[in-house]
């Protein structure tokens, strides 16, 4: 069994601008995490606590190019966001930021608060009940982004490479 | 076996024959482009941690479009990072304050037919009008690009939409948009090659074209293509770009994995109810709401196309009492065009307030609008607290409905007018 992870649920098309606000993109990624979904969920940001996750509805993340979206979710600690469909744009992102995405067609069964747990490389969320839902397989190149913390630790990695001599 | 326009870019790209849709493959990257928000002030501190350099920056082009002109000490630090930096990187093709970069960068000939580019902003797919696969990534992914000039993509499937016939007066390639988006939904594209054909597609000027392609971010495409034609290779010309290759540039028949079809004649003005562009109806099920402003801008809805269908709905006319009329001109050029023909004349004489020609209110950036306002915007997207607090309810329709609204203070059907 992987670590437990207590659940935020939100609903269907949550949007960038939802996420990372317009009015904060001015500022760093401390700033705009405070205010990560205050127009949807105000209790969010200040509440949620690190390996935490959320479970929502289709299409999450439309909209803008903005990583910041995906960033701000990393900043307060959050582990995975379970969907059954993201926006294609976000999807990149979250992972180039180190944040996993788990495309999950049955996931709106889950409630808020409940405590679950997943598997990315096995495809499976586990419901508290011992319910397995399957996840849609991730290309092992895009895992591996994960595991590295996202695109600029391997970038780092190639180009030390390239100037070692 | 048949390839799409899609799949014939991306195979160029990647230096294959062919390609097929699901292949991961990875591609060599003509232009990248990014403006003042996704671009330097992100960029600059993580090239300094890699140690890494532009792998080529006759490729890169850079516009200040999203905090220009600046207004606070934020904005005028974050701007000041992108001119610096700039001239820090001798960037051959730097647009500073001349308009939104999805327009100003076709106009200055940087996208053309067979091109693959990437662009730090999600209405990118604009390039796809002009037969280029161009789509959006974050600023991360712009460092990947920017240092090794080399991105990864799947192969998308390719949505077909054809659009028979030919509109009547008053009703846009805006009004195309909000149709489709109010069909499939805000991720309908599932982030596969949206292609727009068909007669009334084919008929549509340049300007309208970019619209269609630029509104393929809200379908939740990767990519919003158009076969170039004469149409595209014509414009290019005008705009720095003579002597463009179109032959090469289309779908084999049967290429299509899926299509879908349309009738131009009976499409009418569509408005997108707050707070998604999804929410499109006809404009008859929203005529009669009360505005009290009218907003005309952004790379979607203010080239010049948009601020002649307004002048036609506005000359000798004014707006209702108590309504604001604001445009913002997509880009100077734009802006300038109008003023030589007298489009922008009709505009203010009918009561319209003259805006910057940057991302203004639509990027929510900085400028709002005020809390608890009903507007019409000809913009891209209505989201909730977007373009104002979240009180602020935005309508989305073309520029010939936003002008037809202001005239009467409330959603009306610009065809009335115009008959």
């Amino acid at each position: 069994m992987k670590a437990a992870h207590r659940v935020w649920r939100l609903g269907a098309e949550v949007d960038t601008d939802a996420l990372a606000p317009g009015a904060w993109m001015q500022h760093g990624i401390e700033v705009i995490a405070r205010h990560c979904l205050e127009a949807l969920r105000p209790d969010f940001a200040p509440g949620v606590r690190p390996g935490d996750v959320i479970v929502a509805g289709p299409d999450f993340g439309i909209g803008s190019s903005r990583e910041q979206a995906a960033a701000a979710l990393r900043q307060l600690g959050v582990a995975a966001v379970i969907a059954p469909s993201f926006a294609g744009l976000f999807f990149r992102n979250a992972f180039n930021l180190g944040l996993l995405l788990l495309t999950c067609p049955g996931c709106e069964r889950i409630g808020e608060g409940e405590i679950i747990a997943f598997d990315a490389r096995a495809g499976r969320v586990t419901r508290a009940d011992g319910d397995v839902l399957p996840a849609e397989p991730i290309p092992p190149f895009l895992l591996e982004m994960i595991e590295a913390g996202g695109l600029l630790p391997q970038l780092k990695r190639r180009f030390e490479q390239r100037t070692s001599p | 076996m048949a390839m799409s326009l899609a799949a014939k870019l991306i195979a160029r790209a990647c230096g294959r024959e062919r390609v097929t849709p699901g292949e991961i493959v990875t591609c060599r990257v003509d232009l990248a482009m990014f403006h003042d928000s996704s671009g330097p002030r992100r960029l600059q501190p993580m090239l300094e941690q890699l140690g890494a350099r532009i792998w080529d920056r006759n490729k890169v082009v850079l516009v200040m479009d999203h905090y220009v002109p600046e207004r606070s000490e934020d904005a005028r630090r974050i701007v000041r990072i992108a001119r610096d930096w700039a001239r820090e990187q001798q960037l051959p093709h730097v647009y500073d304050s001349i308009g939104i970069c999805h327009v100003v960068v076709p106009q200055h000939g940087h996208i053309r037919p067979g091109m693959f580019c990437v662009g730090g902003d999600s209405h990118s797919p604009t390039g796809g009008a002009f037969g280029s696969y161009m789509f959006g990534v974050g600023s991360t992914e712009m460092l990947g690009v920017v240092t090794t000039g080399e991105i990864w993509v799947q192969v998308p499937r390719t949505i077909r939409m054809r659009w028979r016939g030919r509109l009547s007066r008053g009703v846009t390639a805006k009004d195309m948009m909000l149709a489709m988006i109010g069909r499939f939904g805000m991720n309908g594209g599932a982030w596969q090659a949206v292609e727009f054909t068909g007669e009334a597609v084919r008929a549509l000027p340049m300007h309208e074209r970019m619209t269609l392609s630029n509104m393929s971010a809200e379908l939740g495409a990767q990519v919003g293509l158009i076969e170039p034609d004469e149409v595209t290779r014509d414009w290019l010309a005008a705009h720095g770009a003579p002597g463009v290759e179109i032959a090469p540039w289309h779908s084999d028949p049967d290429s299509a994995d899926e299509e879908h079809g349309f009738d131009a004649a009976t499409l009418m003005p569509q408005v997108a109810a707050p707070f998604s562009p999804a929410n499109a109806a006809p404009v008859n099920q929203h005529v009669g709401t009360v505005i009290q402003a009218a907003y005309i801008g952004a790379c979607t809805g203010a080239k010049l196309e948009d601020l002649r269908f307004a002048a036609q709905v506005l000359r000798g006319r004014h707006v209702a009492p108590g309504v604001r009329l604001l445009v913002a001109p997509a880009s100077h050029a734009d802006r300038d065009a109008a003023i030589v023909e007298g489009t922008l004349q009709v505009l203010q004489d009918a009561g319209a307030q003259l805006l910057p020609s940057a991302c203004g209110v639509c990027a929510g950036y900085g400028d709002s609008l005020a809390a608890d306002e009903t507007v019409i915007s000809s913009t891209a997207r209505n989201f909730k607290g977007r373009m104002g607090p979240p009180s602020t309810r935005v309508y989305l329709a073309s520029a010939y409905t936003v002008a037809a609204s202001a005239l009467a203070g409330r959603i009306a059907d610009p065809r009335e007018v115009l008959a």
